[in-house]
Parts: C-alpha cells; sequence; structure tokens
C-alpha cells in the first residue's frame, strides 16, 4: 500500500465518517480532523520529497505503485508524484482546509460533496495512469453540479448547468484525446511515463496523429483552465457558487486544466505541441488581456474577480505553451498563486455577500471603517493579484515573463509583450474596486452594523494570507522544486526540435 | 560593512510590527518604535557613509564598489534575481539623504498628525516606504531595483490615500499608482530586454566586482554579447527604462499624478513626493549611467529634451497655481527635470577639469541632494502653514510671518536655496547644472538659465503670498496660527544643512580655500573631483535670479498688488491655461474613460455575453430545440406508429421494385 493513496483514502473515510456524524458539531469535528490530516500529508510529502530529492532521488515520478485495475484496456492504478503534483498537492490541501473553516454553518449533505469533490481533487493530481486522471477528474466536476444548484445564490441552477454542460463537453473532447493517445502510442499501457518515455510497450506516436489529439486534450483540459473562449462558465459559475465552492473551484479545480495540459498534452505530444502552440499563444494571450479588460468594467465583485481568473489562468496556459523551463516553472508558481490569492479574494467576496447582501461594487462603500479585517484582507488579496513584490503574484509573473523572453522571434515577443500589458490593466480593476468598495465612507445605513469576521474566518484568511506572502518572500525553495520537474518535460519537447511550427504563418 | 543589512531589516520589522500589533498600541508607543528605529537606521547609514568614503581607494584612485551581501532570491532558468546591497558613492549617498529626511519626517509627524485616526498605520506605511526605498537605492540589480520600485509606487499609494474617506485622495493615490504602472511596463520589458540580451540582471557592467572573500557575486554582464547581437539593443533597452524612470520622476507627459499625490498628508509630500520617491528615475539613469554615456549617447538628447520641456512646463504651470502645495510640486517636477537634463548632458564618464562633458552627472547628484534637503523644508515649512490655517490655498494666507516666525525664516531660506542665489545650497549644485549644460550646447544652457529665473520667480511669488502680501484677518482671529516646536525642528535642521552645505560649497567653489567639495566624494568615474564655479555663469545666473527675486517682490509683496491683476487681466487665457495645468488631466481622462473604458472594455465585455456566451446558449439552446422536435417521433400513439411502419415497409418495397 502506498502512502500516497492516503489522499483519497482520507476523504473516503471523511465520507463514511460524515454520513455517520451526527450533529453540526460531529460534522465539524469530522471535517476539520480530515483537512488537517489532508494539510499535514501534503505538508510531509513536500517534506519528505524535498529530503529525497536531496539525498539523489533522480527518477522522474517518486513513490510510484501501480496495480493492474482493468486488464483488457490495460488501466492500471497508478500513482507517483513529481515537483509539480507535489505543489499542487499542497495547494489543494491548503485550500480544503481553509475552505472547511469558510463553511462552518454549513449542512452535511454540502459537506458530502465537498469531500468527493476534494477526493477528485487529490486523486488527480497523484494519479498517472490516463485513465485514472480522467476518472477523478470527473469525480471532482459532478459535486460541483450539486454544490452550486442547491447552495448557490443568484441564477444557480442556470450556472450550474452551464458550467457541467460546458466541462463536460470538454471531457468528451478529452476522452477522445486521452484513446487517442493511447492508441497512437501503440495500445499496451495508459502509464503517462511509460508513453512520454516510450517504455512498457509505449510506442512514439506518429507526428500526424500526434497533431490531431493534441487540441483535443489542450481544449479538453483548457476548457477547465478558463482558455479563451472557452471561459463563459466560469464567471457565472462562480458568481452563483457557495463561497467555499467558488474557493475551491478557482483555487484548485481550475488548476486541474493547467496541470492536465502539461502532463498530458505538452509531455504526451511533444511533436505537436512545438507544432502547434502557436494556435493557442493566440489564444491564451487574448484570453490574458481580454479578461483583463473585460474586468475593468465589471460591477459585480465576483464577476470581476471571475474574469480576473481568466486573465491569470489564461497566463497559465500561455506559459506553458511558450515551452521553455522557465516559462513552465512560472506556470506552475503562477497555479499555486492564483489559487492561493483567488481563493483569499473569492473567500473574502463570500464573507462580504454574506454580510452586506449584495456584491454590486456601486451598492458598497467605505468597508474599511465598518469590517477593517474583511477589508485589509481584501486589500492584500487586490494587491497581490496585481503583482505586488512581496507577495506570490510577482513572484509568478516575473517568472514567466522572464521565461517567456527566452524564444527571441519577433511572433512571441509580441505576444509576451501583450501579455505583460495586463498587469497595467490589473491595476486599474483592482484599484478601482477597492477605491469603491473599501474606502470612502458608508453611504448606505443597512451597512452601518456589518460585523467584523468571526473566528473561524479570520483563521482562514490569515492561513491564507501567510501563504501568499510566504511564497511572496521566499520563493526560492518552491521554484527549485518545480523547475527540477518541469525541465524533463520541457526537454522532451525541445528534444524533437524547437519551435519549429511549419504551420505559423505570423513565423 | 556587513551590518548595511540591518539599515533594510529595521524598518521592515518594524512595519510589520506597527502593521500588525498597532492595533494594540497608543499612537504615542507606536509613533516612538517607528521613529527610534528611524534614528537607529539613520546613524548606520552614516557609519555606512563615514566607513565608506573614508575606506582605502582603489588603485587607480576611485571609489571601491562593495557588495556586502548578496543572494539568489529567485532561480530564473539562466538568470537569477538576485537581493543583495550594492555601496557605491551614489548609494551611500542617497542612503544619508533617505534615512536624513525621513528621520526628520517621522519626528515631524508628531506634531502634525497628532491625534489623527490611523496614527499607526501612519508609521506602519512610512516604515514600508521607507525600507522599499533603502532598497531601491541599495538594488545590486535592475531586478531587486524594479521589485522594490514597485513596493514604493505602492507606500505611496497607500500615503497618498491615507485618508480613505476623502474622494479626491482615493482617486489621487488610484492615479497616481497607475499612471506610474503604465511607466513601469516600459521598464519591466526594458529590464526583460536587458536581461535576455546581457544574460545578467546585474550593475556589474565593468565586471570588476568583489565580494569580501573575493568572490564574484554575480554573473557579470556580457555587454559585448549584446551589442554584438545588434546595437541598438542595449540603447532600446535603456530607453524603455528610462521611461520607468519618467514615470517615477513624473517627467511630461507622465507628470500628471504628482500634482495630485499633493492629496496625501504633508510630511508625507515632504518625504516621497519631493525628496525621496520622485528622485528614483534620476537616480535610476544615474545607475545605469556607465552604459547611456558608453552605449546610447545617441539616445540621450531623448533625456535632455524630455527634461527641458518638463522643467519649462512645470515652471510656468507652478506660476499660475494658488495652492500652495500644487506650486511645490509643480517646482518639484520642474527641478527633477533639472537633475534629469544634467544626467542627458553628460558625454563623457572620465572626469577632470579638461573634461568638461563629465560634470553633468556629479551636479545631478549634488543637486539631488540639496534639493532633497530644501524642498523637504519647504514642504514641510508649507505642512506647518496648512497646520495653522487649515488651508491650503493662498487666500487663506497672508502676512503670516508675525504668527510663524520659524517657518518664514526657514521658507525663506529654502527659497533662496531654489532660486540659486549663492551661500545657499541650491546655488552650487544649479551653478553645475548650468555649467554642465554650457558645455553641452549653450543653447540648453541658457534655456536652463531662463528657467532657473522661473524658478526664482514663482518660488518667490509663493513666499509674498504665504508671508506678506494681505492678510485674511477674518480667518486668523477665528484661531490664530501658531507653530509647535516639534514641527519646526526639522526645519531648522533642514534649513542647517541648506545653509551649511551652500555656505561651504560657495566658499570651496569659488577657491577660498581647497577642501573636500561634493565631487570628491561623488564624480562620473569615482575619482576626485574638485569643483570650481565658472565665473561667468555663476554670475550670470545669480544677476538674473536677483532680478526674478526683484520682480516678484516688486509684483507681489504688497498689500494689494496692481501690477498682477493687470497680468491677469492682460492676458486670462494664459494664466487660465497655465491654472488648468494646460488640460494635460483633461487629456488622460478623455484618454482612459472615453476611449479605454467606453470603447475598449465595455465592448469587450458586452462581445463576452453577447456573443462568446451568446454562442454557448445558442448550442445548449439549438440542442434543447432539437431534442424537442425529435421527441415527436416518441408519441406513444399506436396509429402513428402503424402509419410510420406501413410507409416504411412500402418505400422498402418501392426500393427493392
Amino acid at each position: 500500500m502506498n502512502f500516497l493513496s492516503l489522499f483519497v483514502l482520507i476523504p473516503l473515510l471523511m465520507l463514511f465518517s460524515l454520513w455517520l456524524a451526527k450533529g453540526q458539531k460531529g460534522i465539524r469535528t469530522v471535517m476539520v480532523v480530515g483537512s488537517s490530516a489532508l494539510l499535514a500529508l501534503a505538508v510531509a510529502l513536500t517534506v519528505k520529497f524535498i529530503s529525497d530529492r536531496a539525498g539523489g532521488a533522480a527518477e522522474e515520478m517518486l513513490y510510484t505503485a501501480s496495480f493492474v485495475w482493468f486488464e483488457p484496456l490495460h488501466i492500471s492504478y497508478s500513482v507517483g508524484v513529481d515537483g509539480i503534483s507535489v505543489v499542487m498537492l499542497l495547494l489543494s490541501g491548503v485550500i480544503v482546509f481553509t475552505g472547511t473553516f469558510v463553511s462552518w454553518d454549513m449542512c452535511k449533505e454540502y459537506f458530502l460533496w465537498f469531500t468527493l469533490l476534494s477526493m477528485g481533487v487529490f486523486g488527480f493530481f497523484i494519479s498517472i495512469d490516463l485513465f485514472m486522471m480522467f476518472m477523478f477528474y470527473e469525480i471532482a466536476l459532478i459535486p460541483m453540479y450539486l454544490l452550486i444548484g442547491v447552495w448557490g445564490s443568484g441564477h444557480k441552477e442556470y450556472s450550474a448547468m452551464k458550467l457541467t454542460l460546458m466541462l463536460m463537453g470538454a471531457s468528451a473532447f478529452l476522452m477522445l484525446g486521452i484513446f487517442g493517445i493511447f492508441y497512437g502510442a501503440g495500445g499496451q499501457t495508459m502509464n503517462v511515463v511509460d508513453i512520454a518515455n516510450h517504455t512498457g510497450g509505449a510506442q512514439i506516436i506518429e507526428f500526424s496523429k500526434q497533431c490531431i489529439w493534441f487540441p483535443f486534450t489542450f481544449v479538453g483540459f483548457g476548457v477547465l483552465g478558463a482558455m479563451f473562449p472557452f471561459h463563459t462558465w466560469s464567471p457565472d459559475g462562480h458568481a452563483s457558487a457557495p463561497t467555499a465552492v467558488s474557493m475551491l473551484h478557482a483555487g484548485v479545480l481550475m488548476k486541474l486544466g493547467g496541470y492536465g495540459c502539461f502532463r498530458v498534452a505538452i509531455y504526451l505530444l511533444p511533436e505537436a505541441a512545438n507544432e502547434l502552440s502557436w494556435i493557442f499563444l493566440i489564444l491564451t494571450a487574448t484570453g490574458v488581456v481580454y479578461g483583463a479588460l473585460s474586468a475593468c468594467v465589471q460591477t459585480d465583485l465576483k464577476y470581476l474577480n471571475a474574469y480576473s481568473s481568466v486573465s491569470h489562468c489564461g497566463m497559465v496556459l500561455f506559459a506553458i505553451l511558450m515551452l521553455t523551463t522557465t516559462a513552465s516553472t512560472g506556470a506552475i508558481l503562477q497555479m499555486l498563486s492564483h489559487g492561493l490569492m483567488t481563493a483569499l479574494f473569492f473567500a473574502v467576496i463570500g464573507m462580504i455577500y454574506h454580510r452586506a447582501h449584495t456584491r454590486d461594487i456601486r451598492q458598497l462603500n467605505g468597508l474599511m471603517r465598518i469590517v477593517p479585517f474583511l477589508s485589509v484582507a481584501f486589500a492584500i488579496a487586490g494587491l497581490a493579484n496585481l503583482g505586488l513584490p512581496g507577495l506570490s503574484g510577482f513572484v509568478a509573473e516575473m517568472t514567466i515573463f522572464v521565461g517567456s523572453f527566452e524564444n527571441a522571434d519577433t511572433f512571441h515577443r509580441v505576444f509576451t509583450i501583450m501579455a505583460t500589458t495586463s498587469i497595467v490593466v490589473a491595476a486599474v480593476y483592482i484599484l478601482r474596486m477597492i477605491g469603491k468598495i473599501l474606502y470612502g465612507v458608508n453611504l448606505n445605513p443597512e451597512h452601518a452594523k456589518l460585523h467584523d469576521a468571526h473566528w473561524e474566518e479570520r483563521f482562514a484568511v490569515i492561513c491564507l494570507i501567510v501563504c501568499i506572502a510566504g511564497i511572496g518572500l521566499a520563493p526560492g525553495w518552491l521554484s527549485d522544486v518545480i523547475s527540477d520537474s518541469v525541465a524533463p518535460v520541457i526537454d522532451n519537447v525541445k528534444s524533437v526540435g524547437h519551435l519549429l511550427s511549419q504551420s505559423n504563418p505570423f513565423k | 560593512m556587513e551590518y548595511t543589512i540591518l539599515i533594510l531589516l529595521l524598518p521592515f520589522l518594524s512595519f510589520l510590527f506597527l502593521g500588525l500589533a498597532g492595533k494594540w498600541l497608543s499612537h504615542r508607543a507606536s509613533g516612538m518604535i517607528g521613529t527610534a528605529v528611524l534614528a537607529v537606521i539613520t546613524i548606520l547609514s552614516y557609519c555606512t557613509a563615514y566607513e565608506y568614503f573614508t575606506a582605502d581607494r582603489c588603485a587607480d584612485g576611485a571609489y571601491a564598489t562593495l557588495v556586502p551581501y548578496n543572494m539568489t532570491w529567485l532561480p530564473l532558468g539562466n538568470l537569477n534575481f538576485d537581493l543583495g546591497i550594492l555601496l557605491d558613492p551614489i548609494s551611500v549617498m542617497m542612503l544619508i539623504v533617505i534615512t536624513t529626511v525621513s528621520f526628520m519626517v517621522h519626528i515631524y509627524s508628531f506634531g502634525y498628525m497628532k491625534g489623527e485616526r490611523g496614527f499607526q498605520r501612519y508609521y506602519a506605511f512610512l516604515s514600508l516606504f521607507t525600507m522599499s526605498m533603502l532598497g531601491l537605492v541599495v538594488a545590486t540589480n535592475i531586478f531587486q531595483m524594479y521589485l522594490f520600485w514597485e513596493l514604493v509606487g505602492v507606500s505611496s499609494y497607500l500615503l497618498i490615500g491615507f485618508y480613505y474617506t476623502l474622494p479626491a485622495a482615493v482617486a489621487a493615490s488610484k492615479k497616481a499608482f497607475i499612471v506610474t504602472r503604465f511607466a513601469d511596463l516600459g521598464f519591466l520589458i526594458g529590464i526583460l530586454i536587458f536581461g535576455y540580451y546581457t544574460g545578467s540582471f546585474s550593475f556589474d557592467f565593468v565586471n570588476n566586482l568583489q565580494m569580501a572573500d573575493g568572490t564574484t557575486p554575480f554573473i557579470p554582464c556580457a555587454i559585448d554579447k549584446a551589442v554584438a547581437a545588434g546595437g541598438f539593443i542595449i540603447p532600446t533597452a535603456l530607453t524603455l527604462m528610462f521611461i520607468g524612470g519618467a514615470g517615477k520622476s513624473a517627467m511630461f507627459p507622465l507628470h500628471i499624478w504628482l500634482p495630485d499625490a499633493m492629496e496625501g498628508p504633508t510630511p508625507v509630500s515632504a518625504l516621497i513626493h519631493a525628496a525621496t520617491m520622485v528622485v528614483a528615475g534620476v537616480y535610476q539613469v544615474a545607475r545605469l549611467f556607465p552604459l547611456w554615456v558608453t552605449y546610447a549617447q545617441d539616445w540621450m538628447p531623448v533625456i535632455i529634451w524630455v527634461g527641458v520641456f518638463t522643467a519649462f512646463y512645470a515652471a510656468s504651470v507652478a506660476c499660475a497655481q494658488s495652492d500652495i502645495k500644487r506650486v511645490l510640486a509643480f517646482s518639484t517636477i520642474s527641478q527633477i527635470a533639472f537633475m534629469m537634463v544634467a544626467l542627458g548632458v553628460c558625454t563623457e564618464i572620465t572626469t577632470g577639469h579638461e573634461h568638461e562633458g563629465s560634470i553633468g552627472y556629479m551636479a545631478s547628484m549634488f543637486h539631488l541632494f540639496t534639493h532633497a534637503m530644501f524642498k523637504a523644508c519647504l514642504f514641510l515649512g508649507a505642512g506647518c502653514i496648512i497646520h495653522a490655517v487649515h488651508s491650503n490655498e493662498m487666500e487663506a494666507m497672508g502676512g503670516l510671518r508675525k504668527y510663524l516666525p520659524v517657518t518664514h525664516v526657514t521658507f525663506l531660506i529654502s527659497c533662496l536655496a531654489i532660486s540659486g542665489i549663492p551661500f545657499f545650497s541650491g546655488f552650487s549644485s544649479k551653478d553645475e547644472i548650468i555649467t554642465a549644460c554650457m558645455a553641452y550646447n549653450p543653447a540648453v544652457g541658457y534655456i536652463m538659465t531662463a528657467i532657473a529665473a522661473m524658478t526664482a520667480f514663482y518660488m518667490f511669488r509663493l513666499y509674498y503670498g504665504i508671508f506678506w502680501g494681505t492678510e485674511n484677518r477674518k480667518l486668523h482671529e477665528e484661531h490664530t496660527p501658531h507653530e509647535e516646536s516639534i514641527m519646526t525642528m526639522p526645519l531648522v535642521v533642514l534649513s542647517i544643512i541648506t545653509v551649511g552645505v551652500g555656505v561651504y560649497t560657495t566658499l570651496a567653489g569659488f577657491g577660498m580655500f581647497e577642501g573636500y567639495s561634493f565631487g570628491s566624494l561623488i564624480s562620473a568615474d569615482g575619482h576626485d573631483y574638485r569643483i570650481h564655479f565658472d565665473t561667468s555663469v555663476a554670475s550670470l545666473s545669480t544677476v538674473i535670479a536677483i532680478c526674478s527675486i526683484l520682480l516678484a517682490t516688486y509684483i507681489f509683496k504688497g498689500e494689494t498688488q496692481p501690477v498682477a491683476d493687470k497680468m491677469y487681466a492682460a492676458a486670462p487665457r494664459l494664466h487660465c491655461w497655465a491654472y488648468k495645468r494646460f488640460y494635460m488631466d483633461e487629456v488622460y481622462q478623455f484618454i482612459t474613460h472615453r476611449i479605454i473604458f467606453a470603447h475598449v472594455s465595455r465592448p469587450i465585455a458586452w462581445f463576452d455575453r453577447h456573443v462568446i456566451d451568446g454562442f454557448f446558449n445558442f448550442l445548449a439552446w439549438g440542442t434543447h430545440a432539437l431534442s424537442f422536435n425529435i421527441r415527436t417521433l416518441q408519441s406513444g400513439r399506436v396509429q402513428q406508429y402503424a402509419l410510420v411502419f406501413l410507409i416504411g415497409v412500402l418505400i422498402l418495397i418501392l426500393m427493392i421494385l
């Protein structure tokens, strides 16, 4: 029994205990114990991973285990982690842990779905089997429908349906892509590492086939990563979702998209990635600027943050497509950073909404005087979002920009510079929002007596801020952990020729 | 000199402490903590300066560049993002300037901010600002500079918006941040280009830096490689970085944020928007100066002409403003432009009396130093005045010399200094700038002399408007203006520095004695350079300055001002235009709100909701409509099934036949 499987077993146990738990106290106990255990496990894994790597464990995936699950299709339950998954597990651990505290007053059924969602997310990040990844992806997706549809706000049924349908549509693409890869590689193994390294019976996938399946897998995962123009589920979905679900969704679930693009599309289809990256680069760079500009005129806080997420997640995919080690390291850092800061943002927005019963920027004024703790947290989230040094956003963005500049041709330069403009636009929408809702004088008598955050809310918010500032102040170790694991993937891409795309008309 | 790390760490800790624990501290305690920390780092900075300037020089007689501390903060592929401390003459001088002014402002704020809500927050932000500014000047590489550059930007944002319930302050803080952020985009792209082609971000252009233990702290810059890749690369990178510098240093047309930034508390304006942060752009150009002068000589006129135009524009606007802080703000813009011009006209790096082209660098840094002191003094004096009359407008003032004697004297000293009167510090530095301009091109020299004359004029217009002229007796009877000793003490210190430096350098410059001068400490190549005034330049600028002062006295000193009124009446439109700052703000307002918001963002948002989202909704609707139609096939009526069955059989039969 591999200890990585604990990431799936603990949520399973939590589900079982939740089912048995009685009363709000029992539910909270189960959730706090379970999510703390997951977080502790993630931290322990990180420490162990770093020390083992330092101790000379040079394999691509550590702590691997595999046993056959369905012989005819060569599906096996295979787990293993590299630096990227370790970091993602850590992120998921933090978000699930803080999400528990944010949804303190919710009922048993809510937590059941919440835990199932977490199980899907954790399972996805530890899997190295294509089919298992797909399965966990679906497990993470379904609870979202119910969480939004039942506990959401606003047009919740519409949003839940839209989100689910678009993501399901994407997973149909994804499934085609996965089977394409599986059969293209000879139909002998579903193991990601085997397919990439042509071991365990996997063959090299023909170039023509790669070019067919790359768009399927990239779009399939890209929709979840809010890739322009398939991002429209995100504003509606986020706006309607309950607070902790927004956190988990933007903080972790959207990261499945970026992770999947990197782990499956780029890693397994390197030649197609070289050839076709330009198409998606145009789309993602457009998305980066487009999301930021759209955010400027939003009036609903959650829509604003959702569009800002479109911009920031666009940056993740953009960086991955740059196909350099530094940019991809930046992409993973951006996933981590965006996950934390957007979770903080959604958490605070949710708390404000819970009190003021509105998210309309025009109706909120002068919150700084009324709810100082929430307002300061909100301002910190905003400043992280616009890339203030000392907080995580700066580290990620700078790594991405420096990495993107390693591609010296005009095409890449133009789109890199286009993407950098988003940091100015980010300042515009963030400061506009902060100026309108936090500063000034409160004009609404109903808002005059709002109470500030409760202890559990404070605890969740402080945890997130500490993580954001921690990464922002000392990013070196994370960057090392990530770039070690990014390098093999990018080397694989570079070894088949770097950005030699014949089809790019702009070169 | 390992203790220099404390200069950065202590204010950071003080920021964290005051920020987190401020709620539970009394005003007095938090102010004392902030000020005590500043006192310590001021002492440390003076120790650093003493130790640095008295240490052994390099073999060739130049000051050594020391790197007491450097570490890799973030690895970026082949490049490294380092954080460290670099000591060379200009960074050491900046340490002195920043800590001195910041210390004075900390003390002054006890009086000025007394009883304000958010006193602890104020001191926390001051600490944050001081830390960021110090980090900026001691940066060992361009990326570290950018990091702290952004941090000073945000501390400036927080401090301008200190009175966050006032809409004007909120708008001003936002504007300041966004305009400088926009300029920083140029800076960032410049850094990226520079880093990519030279393979390093470090300031180690000459590849001779060593740590105390003999190791080389950086990956050296491969400038040659970048030049080989294309001669335009380094100049492009430098010019892009200059855009960032122009934004921070409020050069035209990116100056619009600075006058509005006066909405912040006045001590903040003195510290950030007069003495330290706004000269960051000048400092950046000076830091990269070896590159400019060696590889981008042809592009330096950009700096000169941006500077000349800004100096003129700001001086002309300053003549028409009625808010005393706005006058000082435009005067700051104009003076910073003087420093920029001085750097621009510097055409060689080797110093010496036969190398007139190298004076500019020294002159620029010298003016930065003297300007920081007297402009901080002016702003703090303005703060005393505002504190006394509770208004920024000149109308509320007049005849204040009786009520505020100390402020009056120190303000006068600073006005004389900024006007360039001998024996005051501004004279020596401004004279060097004009000498450098004359050496470059007499036209530039004469233009700058004329702008210096405008400076004297508007400063004395301000001075007479505040301390002489008609008294607003009604207002002054309601609450008698008075001054507090805790607020006048910093004024006295700063004006003593102004006079002391002025007398010393004037005497030394005219050759009264052979002492050290500013040039001995700071010069383009680090060698000893003795300042000697060019008598013709000095006498011309002095005479012109005195004439302007006399003219201002003639127009503005009296109880009634017939000449001034006549002038306004003669050219009402010009006065109105200058008062409205030539409508630059309106132009920006138009571009951002009318064009970007209304014609870019809004259509994009609409497009997103209606076209892209509409497409997906259409898909859903289409699927729904299709299935709605198909479902009539499954009606459950046996007759219909039988009919379809029969028709099918018939068709099959027909096909077989």
